[in-house]
């Protein structure tokens, strides 16, 4: 067709054939957009993406890093959702089941229908997070999308689950973006933020460390690190402290020496090590083996802190992590009953007590399916509308709101140190602080945001 | 003035792992003329070798943990623990400077495997097609350490007298606060020895002089009646053990993955490229020159000024010394120019 003289290369039928075929591709893509392609049984119930009808299981999606820096955080996950899986089913001990309050769950499953769930490497990276959690929706026709452990990857996930219409439990997230400039109504953090972090750090670093010190600060490269460098840099500013320098470094990097090394010349006296995961037990490794820990500058004795400590990455770094600070989310040496019926569980399971990416991600599953059962159906506007304002306890930390306005839950913070005694294997941090919510609070217009629509 | 001297150091040490693994690719181009693509997967093999040798002492039996009563918890000890006592505890704690021993022989094996049972019968063939197949050796070999070790990095400790800081500024009479992490200078000792017994291997032993002749004239020296083929095979193990060592002896500096080759590989070969296409002293030049240039880019000044220059500077680099130098620093004319 092209050697006829026809300059475009293009004959009628061609033409013809293509346009043909182009417009029943966009009608069949416009189509799925909206709505299953598939024969809905019960057509009268209100009709959404991947709605269970009448099956009888429901698929949930844990899309965590299995690979990556954060892949250490991304199993222990894995191992909490498999165990809130067979809870929620009726099987083992029932963990938190037993000690939530209120709630509506029964062990037999959600709304009657078993559990079961798919798996995704999110690779601690934004686009294979997506295009994993998109693959969980359309093929797998999961209800609802969990996991993290990277801020990255949970602001990216959230926007698309809210764009086709799946709700978002965000597992481990820290950065104050996920429930504040990109707060999505289909998505809700149980985790806490770099604001509250700073808010109960604060008054600790102050009674131990004084007013008059310098900061230095090394900050993994994306939205997370730069929202923890912001909130330290507020608190510590404000009561008396200088930052020095804040140092960004790209995220996955393992050797930290060329970092580490302007440190000493900087006259700084306190090190932020603002690393999660394999980077943190890698920078804080490397800051120890060049000696700052047990330096004296400016007469004052050389400190580092975590602002985001965890006990897998404690038990990463081994004894590196004696006596310093840092905030965590949630501790399996808490005396409470949820805590404790958690770590039995988990224990008993696995050999070894939960993290707090653990915790978080059996929370939020728990969560998600006691406000499917309380609101007796999986229409997401409905299970959003219950879980907006939700206040439980039980759940290991105490009393807990799921605040409406930015879908943030509020709960105490724990102000943590690396142990200097250790008394067993996984005695690796000690609890300094429990900080009451009053003190991390925060109106939720301080990281304007929008939620968007409940009906998409 | 300390940190200068802080950051050369980095930079030499990070130099001394680009050097070795430069050397050892450019020591295997001089004399088979093969452009191995595989080469970054053998500074891999010889990290893993480390893992395993670590893997094998630790070897361990489960004990009840007394000390956790919400649950049953285990400790592991290990089965030399056990029998040997204290002495069981020295040798796991010294499992990196063991697997080095270790690494000579196996990584020679397998420098010979890999030469004997592949390589070999590319030499006649193009480039293209070499780069082809050694890339596609890298791949599976990286997948196969995978499937045994996982993805994830596994890290190894160096041994305690070795991993605090040495106090470089009281030593040398300079700041007190100027430290260095000892490995590191191991690290670095280790390195300027490797490379200095390669090159007295090549100049001053007969062996090493038939090498260089073939290297020179490959036609020449067989028509001599010297098996040059099999001198050739031989320094391809040597390539091997020299970049096993490099990565064996890299662990505790950075824990090893699967992948950790594919990233000394490109930087390697820009090594290669900058030092001069089959230059043995350009190569190990070129690798201290680029560590050092990457270390001082990461200064906070430096990254004021040009924000993210430690990332590119290397390549930046390469590209300047390729504009104006085209054979790189001490590239020698016709080397992989016909």
């Amino acid at each position: 067709m092209t050697d006829n003289g026809n300059p475009t290369g293009w004959s009628r039928r061609r033409f013809l054939q293509t346009g043909a075929a182009t417009t029943a591709g966009l009608g069949a893509l416009s189509f799925s957009g909206t709505a299953p392609t598939g024969f809905v049984r019960n057509a009268w119930a209100q009709d959404f993406r991947n709605n269970p009808g009448n099956s009888d299981t429901v698929t949930l999606g844990f899309n965590v890093p299995q690979t990556g820096p954060y892949a250490e955080e991304g199993k222990d996950e894995l191992r909490a959702y498999k165990l809130a899986v067979k809870h929620l089913n009726g099987e083992g001990d029932g963990g938190m089941l037993n000690t939530m309050q209120p709630t509506a769950l029964k062990g037999n499953g959600i709304l009657g229908k078993k559990v079961d769930y798919v798996t995704g490497d999110t690779q601690t990276k934004s686009d294979a997070a997506r295009a994993s959690a998109k693959r969980m929706i359309e093929r797998d026709g999961v209800v609802m999308v969990t996991g993290g452990s990277s801020s990255g990857v949970a602001v990216s996930v959230q926007a698309l689950c809210q764009d086709m219409g799946v709700i978002f439990m965000a597992g481990l997230t820290h950065a104050n973006d996920t429930t504040g400039k990109d707060r999505r109504r289909y998505g809700f953090r149980h985790f806490f933020n770099a604001h509250m972090s700073a808010a109960a750090l604060g008054p600790v670093l102050k009674e131990q460390m004084g007013t008059n010190r310098k900061s230095y600060m090394l900050v993994a490269d994306y939205n997370w690190g730069w929202s923890v460098e912001e909130s330290m840099k507020n608190v510590t500013e404000e009561m008396g402290w200088e930052t020095v320098n804040a140092l960004r470094t790209p995220l996955g990097t393992s050797d930290y020496s060329q970092y580490l090394t302007p440190v000493r010349d900087s006259g700084a006296d306190v090190l932020f090590l603002i690393h999660y995961g394999g980077d943190m037990v890698n920078s804080l490794t490397q800051a120890v083996q060049f000696g700052l820990k047990d330096a004296t500058v400016n007469g004052k004795p050389f400190e580092i802190v975590v602002p985001l400590y965890s006990r897998v990455m404690a038990q990463g770094a081994g004894e590196a992590v004696a006596g310093i600070y840092g905030s965590t989310n949630w501790h399996w040496s808490l005396q409470n009953e949820g805590s404790e019926a958690f770590v039995k569980s988990f224990g008993e399971e696995y050999g070894f007590p939960p993290s707090q990416a653990a915790h978080t991600c059996y929370v939020q599953t728990l969560l998600y399916a006691n406000a499917v059962e309380s609101a007796g159906t999986f229409y997401p506007p409905e299970v959003i509308k219950f879980l907006e304002g939700f206040e439980f306890t039980g759940m290991g930390n105490g009393d807990t709101l799921y605040r409406a306005a930015d879908h943030q839950a509020f709960k105490p913070v724990l102000v943590v140190k690396g142990n200097d005694d250790p008394q067993s294997q996984f005695d690796l941090l000690e609890v300094v602080k429990e900080v009451p919510t009053e003190e991390i609070m925060y109106p939720a217009d301080l990281y304007p945001g929008n939620l968007g629509p409940y009906e998409v | 003035m300390d940190s200068l001297l802080l950051q050369l150091l980095n930079g030499l040490d990070k130099g001394a792992a680009y050097a070795l693994i430069a050397l050892g690719l450019t020591l295997v181009f001089g004399t088979l003329g093969v452009v191995n693509f595989a080469h970054g997967a053998l500074f891999m093999l010889g990290a893993f070798v480390a893992v395993s040798v670590n893997k094998l002492l630790t070897i361990s039996q489960k004990v009840r943990d007394e000390s956790i009563t919400a649950f049953e918890a285990y400790t592991e000890k290990p089965y030399l623990e056990i029998w040997l006592g204290d002495l069981g505890t020295e040798i796991i704690q010294w499992s990196v400077p063991i697997s080095a021993l270790v690494a000579i022989p196996v990584m020679l094996l397998i420098g010979l495997v890999m030469e004997r049972g592949l390589i070999q019968y590319f030499y006649k063939r193009t480039h293209a097609e070499q780069i082809l197949v050694t890339f596609g050796l890298a791949i599976v070999l990286g997948e196969i350490i995978k499937v045994f070790f996982g993805a994830n990095p596994i890290s190894q400790s160096a041994p305690p007298e070795l991993s605090g800081a040495a106090r470089l500024g009281a030593m040398l009479g300079l700041n007190e606060n100027l430290v260095y992490p000892w490995w590191r200078l191991v690290y670095l000792l280790c390195s300027f020895l490797i490379v200095s017994s390669v090159f007295a291997f090549l100049k001053l032993t007969t062996y090493g002089m038939v090498v260089r002749a073939g290297m020179a004239d490959r036609e020449m020296v067989g028509l001599l009646g010297i098996n040059i083929q099999r001198r050739f095979t031989v320094v391809f193990g040597i390539a091997a053990i020299v970049t096993g060592l490099a990565g064996c002896l890299y662990t505790p500096i950075l824990p090893p993955d699967y992948h950790m080759g594919m990233n000394f590989l490109v930087l390697s070969f820009v090594v290669v490229v900058v030092g001069g296409m089959g230059s043995l002293g350009g190569a190990v030049c070129a690798g201290f020159l680029l560590g050092i240039l990457q270390s001082f880019a990461a200064m906070s000044w430096v990254k004021d000024i040009v924000p993210g220059i430690d990332q590119i500077i290397i390549y930046l680099i390469a590209v300047v010394i390729l504009l104006t130098r085209p054979r790189g620093l001490m590239g020698r004319k016709g080397v992989m120019e016909g």
